[in-house]
C-alpha cells in the first residue's frame, strides 16, 4: 500500500469523522432521554424524574463539549483535506452544511448554556424549553448533516458546468431529500436513541450489581429497557429500508456487503467469509435461497447483481462493508435481545435484583457505538471509489497537499482524540457507575419553588438542585 | 434589480469572523489569563464568566469555516491548504481548551487536574496565536497557480505572521481583562483592570508596528492608504484617517477608565469591554480596506471566489431569517447571565 496524502487523507477523514460520530450518537439521544424526563417532573412532579435529568445532565455535558470540539475539527477538514471536492461541489455541499450552522448550531450551543447554568435565572417553564432547544437542535444538526450526506451517496438534482466541471444545484429541493435521505435519517435517529438506551441500560446494571439500587436507578432501567424494546424492532425495518434503497441506487455496495460474487435471480446469504481487496475469489458459509425473504421487494426474474457485473475498479473495497455490515447487525439482534430480556424481567419484578442480564446489559453498552461506526463504514466504504456517487472519484478529490503534513495531521489527532477520549470515557462512566445520591429529605416535589431555581423544589435552601449535586 | 450577492455574503462573512473575534476573542482572552490565577479558587472564578456563553461563541467560528465553504469554496480550496498547519494547531488548541472546561472539574488527582488547568490555559493561548499568524499569513499574500494553492508548507510562518500572532494574543488578553473587569468583584476585579492597562499598551504598540509592516509588505496596500515611497497622497488618506484615529482615540479613553481609581464616579464596568471592542472593530476595518476586494489577498477576488449564484440565494434566504433569530436569543442569553457571576451556579459543585 502506498502512504500517499490520499490515502492518509483517507484514514484521517475516517478515523476523525468516527470519533465524532460517537458524541452526537450519544448526545442526540441523550438530548431526548432529559426532555423526556423534564418533561415527567414537570408533569407528574415526581422527583425521581429530576433526580435522573440532574445526573445525566453532567454526562450530557461531557459528551457534548467533545461532540462539539470533534465537530469543529469536521468543518475544517473538507478544506485541509478535500479542497478539490470542495471547490467542485461547494455551491451544492455548502449551503446545506451552512443551514446546519444556522438552524442547528447556534441553537444547540446557546441553549445548552441556560441548560447547565440557567437553574437559577429562569423558571422551570423556561428551563424546560431550554432543554428542548438543545435537543430539537441536535436533531436538526442530524437532519442537515444526513441530507448532505446522503447527496453523496445518492446525488440528484444538480447539474456539471462543462467549463469548470464545477456541481451547482438545480433544484434544491431534490438536493436535499435525495433517494437515500429518509431512510438514513430514520435509521440514525433511532440510532442515537437505542445507542443512548443501551447505556442508560448498562449504568443501570451496574448501579444494581454493585448493590447501589435506588429508585432512579429503577426507572432508569425500565425506561432503558421499554425503549430498547419499542424501538430496535424499528430500527432493524430502518436498516432494511436503508438496504433496499443500496439495493436500488447502489448495487454495487450491496454486492459487498452481501458478498455476492456472481449475479443471479436468486442469492444466499453469506454468513462468513474473508473477502481479498475488490475480488472476490473467497469461499466462506452461505446459506442458499434466502433472497427472495430478505428481498421480497424484489420482483422476480430481476437479476440480483452481484461483482462480476462492475468493472473493477468501480468497485469498493469488500473487506470493511462486509464486515462492518455483519457486525452491525449482530449488534442490533443483541440489543433487541437486551430489550426484550429486560422487560421480561420487567414483568417478571426482577429488574432490581442483580441477575444474568445485568451482567450481559454491562458490555452490550457499547454496542450501539459499535453499530454505529461499522453502520457508517458500510455506508462509505460502500460509496468507495467515489465522494459524490457516480460523478466524483476520490482519487479526484483530495488537497494538492504533501503526504507528510498529512501524516503529521493524523498522528496529532490520534494522540490528542486518544487522551481526550481516554479521560472522557473514565469521567463519565465515574457518573454513570455511581449511582444516585440519597433521597433529599422533606416531601420532594412538592411546595413552593426556591425563587428562580426551577429544580429546586422546596423552599429549604440546601435543596437546590446545586447543593443536590455538590453532594454527591 | 439583481442583488450582487457575492459582495453580500462577504459582507455577511466579515460580520461573523468580527463576531467570532469579539466573542471567542474574550473568552480566549479570559483563558489565557487563567495563567496568572493564584489559585483553584480564583481560577474557577474567572471560567465561570464564560462557561455558559463560550460554546455559543466558537459557534462563530463554524460559520467561518462552514461560510468560507458555503459561499467562497474556490476560497476554500486554496486557503485551507495553505495553511493547513495552523489550522491544525488551532485545532488541536480548541479541543484541548474545550474539553477542558468539563474536565479540569471532573479529575480527581492534583495531577491530572494541573494537566487541564494547563490544557485550558495553554489551549488558549495557542488558538489565538494560530489565529493571529493565519491573520497574518491572509495580509502577507498566499500563492496560487491554476486556482490551487502553490506554496510551500511554511509559507505562513515568517517574522510578520509572529509579530500579528503576538498581536491577537495581546488583543485576546485585553478582551478577556475588560470582560473580567465586567464580570468579577474583589480581588480579581482589581487585577483585570491591572491586566487591562498592561494589555493596552502592548495593543497600542502592535497597532503601530503591524501597521507600519502591513504597509510594507505590498505597495499595492500603500497606495491603498495613500503611502507610496516618495509621497503622501493626502486625497486618499484622508477619508480613510477616520479609522486609525478613532482607534486611537478609543485607546486614549479605555487607558484613562482603567487607570481611574474604581470609586463613586468612576467608569460604568460595562465600559472597557465596549471600548476594547470598538478597538479591535477599528482594526478590523482597517485590514479590510487594505485586502478588499481580495479574499484570497492578491490572487482571487470575492467574485471569482463565489459559489454559484444560487447556492448563494438559496443560503441568503436562510441567513435572512435566521441571523436575526440567532442574534436575538445570542443577546437574551447574555441579558440572562447579565451581571456579576454569582458563586455556585453550576450544576457541577
Ligand atoms: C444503533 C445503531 C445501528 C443498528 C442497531 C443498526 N444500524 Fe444500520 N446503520 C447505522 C446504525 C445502526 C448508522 C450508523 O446509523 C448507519 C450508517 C449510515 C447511516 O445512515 O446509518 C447505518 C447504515 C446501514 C446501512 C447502509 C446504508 C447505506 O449505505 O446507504 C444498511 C444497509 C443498514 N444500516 C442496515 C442495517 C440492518 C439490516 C440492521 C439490522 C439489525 C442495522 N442496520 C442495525
Ligand atoms: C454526513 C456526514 C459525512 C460526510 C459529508 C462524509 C463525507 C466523506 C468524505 C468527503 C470522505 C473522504 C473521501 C472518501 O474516502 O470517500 C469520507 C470517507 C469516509 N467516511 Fe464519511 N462522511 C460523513 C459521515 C461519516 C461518518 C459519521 C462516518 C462514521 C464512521 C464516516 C466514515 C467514513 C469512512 C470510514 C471513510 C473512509 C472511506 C474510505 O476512504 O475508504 N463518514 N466521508
Ligand atoms: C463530515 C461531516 C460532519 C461535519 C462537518 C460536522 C460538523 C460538526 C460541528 C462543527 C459540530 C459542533 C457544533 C457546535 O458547536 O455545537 C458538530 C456537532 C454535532 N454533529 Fe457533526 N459533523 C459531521 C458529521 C455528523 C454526523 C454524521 C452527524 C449525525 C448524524 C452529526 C451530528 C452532530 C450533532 C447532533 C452535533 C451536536 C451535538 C454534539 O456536539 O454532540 N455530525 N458537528
Amino acid at each position: 500500500m502506498d502512504f500517499d496524502a490520499l490515502l492518509l487523507s483517507r484514514l484521517q477523514f475516517a478515523f476523525v469523522v468516527a470519533f465524532h460520530i460517537l458524541f452526537p450518537a450519544f448526545t442526540i439521544g441523550l438530548a431526548a432521554f432529559l426532555t423526556t424526563c423534564e418533561a415527567l417532573w414537570l408533569k407528574t412532579g415526581r422527583d425521581v424524574f429530576r433526580r435522573l435529568y440532574l445526573h445525566w445532565v453532567k454526562i450530557f455535558a461531557l459528551a457534548f463539549g467533545m461532540g462539539v470540539v470533534s465537530g469543529v475539527v469536521m468543518s475544517y477538514q473538507f478544506g485541509t483535506n478535500w479542497s478539490v471536492f470542495s471547490e467542485l461541489t461547494g455551491s451544492v455541499m455548502g449551503p446545506l452544511l451552512g443551514y446546519e450552522v444556522l438552524t442547528a448550531f447556534f441553537l444547540e450551543a446557546t441553549f445548552l448554556g441556560v441548560m447547565l447554568f440557567g437553574w437559577k435565572r429562569v423558571g422551570r417553564k423556561l428551563h424546560f424549553v431550554a432543554t428542548c432547544a438543545v435537543a430539537i437542535g441536535t436533531t436538526f444538526s442530524a437532519f442537515w448533516i444526513l441530507s448532505a450526506n446522503s447527496w453523496m451517496q445518492t446525488p440528484q438534482g444538480f447539474a456539471i458546468d462543462p467549463d469548470t466541471g464545477k456541481f451547482y444545484a438545480t433544484s434544491w429541493m431534490e438536493v436535499i431529500f435525495t433517494p437515500s435521505f429518509p431512510s438514513r435519517f430514520v435509521h440514525m435517529l433511532l440510532a442515537a436513541y437505542t445507542t443512548t438506551a443501551s447505556v442508560v441500560l448498562a449504568a443501570g446494571a451496574w448501579q444494581v450489581l454493585k448493590g447501589r439500587a435506588s429508585e432512579p436507578g429503577r426507572w432508569q432501567l425500565r425506561m432503558a429497557a421499554g425503549t430498547l424494546a419499542v424501538l430496535m424492532p424499528l430500527q432493524i425495518w430502518a436498516g432494511h429500508w436503508s438496504g433496499e434503497v443500496a439495493h436500488e441506487h447502489q448495487p454495487a455496495k450491496i454486492a459487498a456487503v452481501e458478498g455476492w460474487c456472481t449475479s443471479a435471480e436468486v442469492q444466499g446469504t453469506v454468513l462468513v467469509a474473508w473477502p481479498d481487496g475488490s475480488d472476490c475469489g473467497h469461499s466462506g458459509i452461505t446459506v442458499p435461497g434466502t433472497s427472495p425473504y430478505l428481498f421480497p421487494s424484489v420482483e422476480e426474474g430481476e437479476m440480483l447483481l452481484g461483482l462480476d457485473a462492475f468493472e473493477p475498479d468501480d468497485l469498493p473495497p469488500l473487506w470493511l462493508p462486509f464486515w462492518g455490515f455483519r457486525i452491525m447487525v449482530a449488534c442490533g439482534l443483541g440489543m433487541l435481545a437486551m430489550g426484550l430480556w429486560g422487560c421480561l424481567n420487567w414483568l417478571r419484578g426482577r429488574l432490581d435484583r442483580p441477575g444474568w442480564f445485568h451482567i450481559a446489559a454491562v458490555p452490550a453498552g457499547a454496542f450501539g457505538f459499535l453499530a454505529v461506526v461499522s453502520g457508517w463504514i458500510v455506508a462509505e466504504v460502500g460509496r468507495q471509489p467515489y465522494t459524490v456517487y457516480g460523478h466524483l472519484r476520490t482519487i479526484d478529490s483530495v488537497s494538492p497537499v504533501p503526504a507528510a503534513q498529512v501524516a503529521v495531521s493524523l498522528l496529532v489527532f490520534m494522540v490528542i482524540y486518544a487522551i481526550v477520549f481516554t479521560a472522557g470515557v473514565v469521567y463519565m462512566a465515574r457518573i454513570a457507575t455511581r449511582g444516585f445520591d440519597d433521597e433529599p429529605e422533606g416531601e420532594p416535589g412538592k411546595g413552593p419553588r426556591a425563587p428562580g431555581s426551577p429544580l429546586g423544589s422546596v423552599d429549604d435552601p440546601a435543596q437546590t438542585p446545586d447543593d443536590i449535586v455538590a453532594a454527591e | 434589480m439583481s442583488l450582487d450577492l457575492p459582495l453580500i455574503w462577504a459582507f455577511i462573512l466579515a460580520i461573523g469572523v468580527m463576531m467570532y473575534v469579539l466573542l471567542d476573542g474574550f473568552d480566549l482572552g479570559v483563558g489565557i489569563l487563567t495563567f496568572f490565577a493564584r489559585s483553584e479558587d480564583e481560577r474557577s472564578q474567572m471560567t465561570s464568566t464564560i462557561e455558559p456563553v463560550w460554546d455559543g461563541n466558537e459557534t462563530w467560528l463554524i460559520i467561518g469555516g462552514g461560510g468560507l465553504f458555503a459561499a467562497f469554496p474556490l476560497a476554500y480550496a486554496i486557503i485551507m491548504p495553505a495553511f493547513y498547519l495552523p489550522v491544525l494547531l488551532m485545532l488541536a488548541a480548541l479541543i484541548f481548551r474545550g474539553v477542558a472546561f468539563e474536565f479540569r472539574h471532573k479529575a480527581v488527582r492534583s495531577l491530572t487536574k494541573k494537566f487541564w488547568n494547563g490544557a485550558f490555559a495553554g489551549g488558549s493561548l495557542a488558538a489565538a496565536f494560530s489565529q493571529g499568524i493565519m491573520l497574518g499569513g491572509m495580509v502577507q499574500g498566499i500563492r496560487v497557480e491554476d486556482g490551487a494553492f502553490a506554496g510551500g508548507s511554511f509559507d505562513w510562518l515568517t517574522p510578520f505572521t509572529l509579530l500579528t500572532g503576538l498581536s491577537v494574543v495581546i488583543g485576546y488578553v485585553l478582551l478577556g481583562a475588560c470582560w473580567l473587569v465586567l464580570k468579577t468583584e474583589g480581588e480579581i476585579y482589581a487585577r483585570a483592570r491591572r491586566w487591562g492597562v498592561g494589555a493596552l499598551a502592548g495593543v497600542a504598540a502592535a497597532f503601530l508596528l503591524v501597521s507600519l509592516a502591513t504597509l510594507s509588505i505590498d505597495p499595492a496596500i500603500g497606495q491603498r492608504w495613500g503611502f507610496s515611497m516618495t509621497h503622501v497622497d493626502l486625497p486618499t488618506l484622508l477619508p480613510l484617517s477616520p479609522i486609525p484615529l478613532f482607534g486611537m482615540a478609543l485607546c486614549a479613553w479605555l487607558a484613562r477608565d482603567l487607570l481611574m481609581d474604581p470609586g463613586a464616579n468612576a467608569a460604568p464596568d460595562w465600559r472597557p469591554f465596549l471600548l476594547a471592542a470598538g478597538i479591535f472593530i477599528s482594526g478590523y476595518f482597517g485590514i479590510g480596506i487594505s485586502l478588499y476586494p481580495f479574499i484570497v489577498p492578491y490572487e482571487v477576488t470575492i467574485s471569482e471566489a463565489a459559489a454559484h449564484d444560487n447556492a448563494l440565494g438559496f443560503m441568503l434566504v436562510g441567513a435572512v431569517i435566521m441571523l436575526p433569530i440567532i442574534l436575538a436569543y445570542t443577546i437574551y442569553v447574555y441579558r440572562l447571565f447579565w451581571g456579576k457571576v454569582r458563586p455556585g451556579e453550576g450544576y457541577h459543585a
